[in-house]
């Protein structure tokens, strides 16, 4: 059936990531998505979700392994016109001016120079940016820059926008600000924009921005659920509806893992060896305990309202939940987290005995964790090199991952005082250092 | 807000009116087409081998000889910057061409600059006949190897290292190879790039004595130039002239640094990519007068003009849809066929050497001459240890004082660029009338030139040091040894091994020189492979010269790989500071 409010439009689009040795890794499996004329769909999902990777597929920066890409019907093969990308890092050439970045675009198109100059001019007018067009980049702050790269984009009159997490370099008031400028700009029709794809960590900037959430699920990224968001405009943060919405989305992005789709109250699915653990620090999970146990929650929290007055990230608090999940201390439902009577031991000990209770949950909770001390005892010399542990993670994660997660078990180790780690010989033992 | 290089010019008749700085301007670009054009024609004056090139000592020839060496070095350098750029594209565009140019410009680098010059001045001189500028192009050349390899290196370094997200950007905003070449690649690379030729013209300077006096087949043959001066005035016994050499070549370097690197430095700053440090720049007078003059202006925007056209045309032309490097999924059964060409090309080559050398030598002399580079190595090895436990105090001395570091650099960089032949006079005239060893006192000629880098990567180690470090010292009453081994020995550590790497590659390459010292004539040989490649280049003895250079080549190659690379990854990982 031909649709042709479709802009973009995927098709059982799968993404391998193919190593020297390895057989490759799944990144991507079988994703269907469309973006229709008028709308703005957001994807959130947790950091490795690979909804970075699937902008960049629909982007047209790197090819689908397998599925289909298009865009008004073309097959997309390589950046298409018509389309413009805004980066979480800003990607501005530091050697050009506001003005010379701004017409970047239009140069490769190889627009002539007077009708460059004039449409820079008025891009750079309509974000705000008047008055700095001979800057050089570094000489603006994080606000300033993102406008400029908002400008490059707009600037090629784009039918599509794509914005990859333009938001998360800014602190919370001046993402608020561009936020509010560009929604202002795209529902007053002042640009030809017809459709835009936003990437996100924020739970709270996707409800208030986008027509659509989509959400990614982990290991391999697939589509796990989508959310309709069917407030009118401009949305109030405070409204019964918008919260509803907001509580359903952290809800399903902190369900424990492997309970997805299986019934409440159920126990979690063991974890493998090679499970990408999240990359909690040690005081990042002290702290979320004690402030859990303490009032106002004594015990229990709804999840926005604890990012919001602990001034976390939700990013960085789907870390910690899963930390804490998978070392049942915690548990969540519906936007809620509580502490188990773990956590709540945990919560009230001393420092000797918070130790113990995190040895025993890494030993039964965290598999690589076990097999590490299970691996150390039986050596006669209770100590391994490191290179076996993370090849062996290596057969289930890419190697910047297995790295990642061998860091993070080395931290939780060496906290619960489970096994050492020898940094300068890499070498993993059972003694600590006399 | 004041006018900028590059800065978008809105079309105002009133801003192409000449100002103060035209005054400037005009008579400096005049005087610089006249004379430019005066040394070329005299680069290509009738000249048949054995002919006298009239050399004269009298000090009022060397602005003339200056100038004619100073042009040489400018077309040695144009050429090297040409080179690097498409060998360096070349290398981090396709993964294929990169697994063969990167080992050959590895071992590029190792071959020492009198042994290009020997073997391809045959070559040059058989390009133009009954001409001189055979001579010259050889001389160039020989300049050219002393400069393109680190620039090259440099180069593609900077390439594959472009952050992911500008090159996304240049993709997604559609860009062709050839504009994010010169728009992202390239401009990226840019500072660490003149860095580099700045380090390279020193290299120049420092063999200026070897590229200009050249032997062929027993014939010698000096160039006029400052460097011929030198052969010249160290033949004779001119102590005099040796002094008037020695301020010709201060000023020429100082110019040279002045109309050159100090602007291309200041205009470089814009090219980094992190925020602009505390130690800004001062802007040198003659970028100012760069930007200013209108003249400049107007060029310019010839310039602009021309590049639109260009890119014009280049739309006209069709190309690729995608731009990047090829993707890891190659068919498995070409990269096993290129494999297979290269080892095979490797062997035949590998072959003929052996045959070229087999002619003539045989093994005995072969085990002799590896002898004689373990000798060389051994002088390497001792002056550089004796280098650092001079230069790494006195380095750290100075980059505690901020402000006396910035005045120490540009006489370091001086000092970098003195030929070891001017020291020839006083090296050999104390071993003869001392009577000393030769073979212990000509050995600091090795390193005369290059332990500078020692001295200047400490100095910049230890400026890039937190102060907090020495305020937490201090304020635990840490004792001096403790400081040195807590603090500071770790602290400077990855830049002394920067600083030590190149300066032991620059004692290698200056063996050559270092090893036969000549004062009239009183001729000083110490034992080593230097020597006897020099030896053999002034017979002319082809299979000797391929010998001596090959065993060279490989113990730089091996103690490369078996010491420095692992000094150096042991200050990635372990001691760098963030």
């Amino acid at each position: 059936m031909p649709d042709d409010s479709r802009l973009i439009c995927a098709e059982k689009v799968c993404k391998t990531y193919q190593t020297a040795e390895t057989a490759g890794r799944l990144v991507l499996d079988h994703v269907d998505f469309a973006l229709h004329e008028g709308e703005i769909v957001a994807i959130l999902g947790k950091s490795g979700s690979g909804k970075s990777t699937f902008l960049r597929v629909l982007a047209g920066l790197t090819p689908p392994t397998e599925g289909h890409v298009a865009y008004r019907g073309q097959t997309v093969e390589g950046p298409a016109h018509g389309v413009a990308m805004v980066f979480q890092t800003f990607a501005l050439f530091p050697w050009l001016t506001v003005l010379g970045n701004v017409e970047l675009g239009l140069e490769a198109q190889g627009v002539p120079r007077a009708e460059r100059r004039h449409r820079a001019l008025q891009a750079i007018d309509l974000i705000g940016l008047d008055g700095f067009e001979s800057a050089y980049p570094k000489e603006l702050s994080g606000g300033m820059r993102q406008r400029v790269g908002f400008a490059r984009a707009l600037v090629v009159n784009p039918d599509v926008l794509l914005l990859d997490e333009p938001f998360s370099a800014l602190d919370v008031l001046t993402a608020e600000t561009l936020r509010g400028d560009l929604m202002d700009l795209w529902l007053q029709r002042r640009v030809p924009t017809k459709g835009i794809i936003l990437v996100s960590h924020n739970i709270e900037e996707a409800v208030e921005i986008a027509d659509r959430i989509i959400i990614f699920g982990s290991d391999p990224g697939h589509i796990r659920a989508e959310i309709p968001v069917p407030l009118p405009r401009p949305r109030d943060w405070a409204s019964p509806r918008f919260r509803q919405i907001v509580d359903e989305v952290y809800a399903l992005l902190t369900t424990a893992p492997g309970r997805e789709g299986g019934k409440r109250g159920q126990r979690p699915e063991p974890i493998g060896i090679g499970y990408r653990l999240p990359s909690a620090s040690i005081q990042q999970l002290v702290g979320m305990l004690e402030a859990l146990a303490a009032p106002p929650y004594s015990g229990r929290a709804d999840l926005p309202h604890l990012v919001e007055s602990e001034h976390i990230e939700d990013e960085a608090l789907f870390v910690l939940i899963e930390a804490l999940q998978l070392l049942g201390f915690a548990q969540t439902e519906r936007g809620d987290i509580w502490e188990t009577p773990v956590g709540r031991d945990f919560a009230e000990a001393d420092l000797q005995k918070r130790k113990q209770i995190f040895a025993e949950r890494l030993k039964s909770g965290i598999p690589l964790a076990a097999h590490i001390r299970k691996v150390l005892d039986e050596r006669p010399g209770h100590s391994a090199p490191e290179g076996r542990f993370i090849a062996e993670l290596e057969d289930h994660l890419s190697e910047e991952e297995a790295r990642e997660v061998f860091e993070t078990v080395i931290n939780w180790g060496r906290y619960a005082e489970l096994f050492a780690y020898d940094y300068d010989r890499g070498v993993l033992s059972l003694e600590n250092p006399t | 807000m004041e006018q900028r290089w590059g800065l978008p010019i809105v079309a105002w008749p009133s801003r192409l009116r000449p100002n103060v700085w035209d005054g400037v301007a005009l008579p400096l670009v005049l005087g610089a087409v006249v004379l430019v054009a005066w040394a070329s024609q005299q680069m290509n004056v009738p000249y048949r081998l054995g002919e006298a090139l009239p050399i004269s000592l009298d000090p009022r020839n060397l602005p003339e000889y200056g100038l004619r060496t100073v042009l040489r070095m400018a077309l040695a350098l144009a050429a090297s910057l040409a080179f690097s750029l498409s060998y360096a594209a070349l290398a981090a565009k396709s993964r294929r061409a990169e697994k063969l140019l990167i080992p050959v410009l590895d071992i590029l680098q190792s071959v020492p600059i009198l042994g290009f010059l020997s073997i391809t001045v045959t070559g040059f001189v058989a390009l133009f006949p009954g001409r001189l500028l055979g001579y010259e192009c050889a001389a160039i050349f020989a300049i050219f190897t002393s400069q393109a390899w680190n620039m090259t290196f440099s180069l593609y370094q900077s390439f594959i290292a472009v952050p992911q997200d500008l090159r996304e950007a240049a993709r997604m905003y559609h860009l062709s190879a050839w504009q994010s070449f010169w728009q992202l690649e390239v401009p990226f690379a840019l500072p660490n790039l003149i860095w580099n030729m700045m380090m390279s013209v020193s290299g120049g300077w420092f063999f200026v004595v070897a590229s200009e006096a050249i032997s062929v087949a027993g014939q010698d043959v000096k160039l006029p130039g400052i460097g011929s001066y030198i052969a010249l005035a160290t033949e004779q016994r001119d102590w005099g002239a040796v002094g008037y050499a020695i301020l010709a070549m201060l000023v020429f370097i100082l110019i040279y640094d002045q109309l050159l690197f100090r602007p291309l430095l200041a205009w470089a700053q814009r090219f980094k990519v992190e925020a602009i440090g505390a130690d800004e720049v001062e802007p040198p007078w003659f970028l100012t007068m760069l930007q200013r003059a209108r003249l400049f202006d107007l060029l310019r925007r010839l310039v602009d003009y021309t590049a639109l056209l260009a890119s014009r045309v280049q739309r006209a032309m069709p190309r690729p849809a995608r731009g990047s490097r090829p993707s890891l999924v190659a068919p498995r059964w070409l990269d096993l066929a290129w494999n297979t060409a290269l080892l095979a090309g490797t062997l035949v080559a590998l072959g003929y050497i052996i045959g070229f050398v087999r002619s003539e030598v045989d093994v005995r002399e072969v085990a002799h001459v590896v002898l004689l580079g373990f000798i060389t190595l051994l002088r390497v090895v001792v002056l550089i240890a004796l280098a650092s436990l001079v230069w790494v105090p006195i380095g750290v001395w100075i980059g505690l004082r901020p402000g006396l570091a910035h005045r120490v650099q540009p006489v370091v960089q001086f000092l970098a660029a003195f030929p070891a032949n001017l020291f020839f006079p006083v090296v050999v005239s104390t071993i003869v009338a001392f009577h000393l060893n030769v073979e212990i006192w000509l050995s600091p000629l090795m390193i005369l030139g290059t332990q500078w880098y020692i001295l200047f990567n400490v100095i910049a180690g230890t400026l890039a040091l937190p102060t907090d470090y020495q305020f937490v010292a201090s304020n635990l009453g840490v004792s001096r040894w403790l400081w040195w081994r807590r603090l500071i020995l770790p602290g400077i550590f990855p830049a002394f091994v920067t600083g030590a790497v190149t300066a032991s590659g620059g004692s290698w390459n200056a063996s050559i020189v270092a090893e036969i010292a000549k004062w009239g004539d009183t001729t000083l040989v110490a034992t080593g492979l230097g020597a006897y490649i020099a030896q053999q280049t002034e017979k002319g003895d082809f299979p000797r010269i391929a010998l001596g250079i090959t065993v060279l080549s490989l113990y730089v190659l091996l103690f490369n790989r078996l010491l420095w690379r692992r000094l150096y990854q042991l200050a990635e990982e372990r001691l760098r500071l963030d």
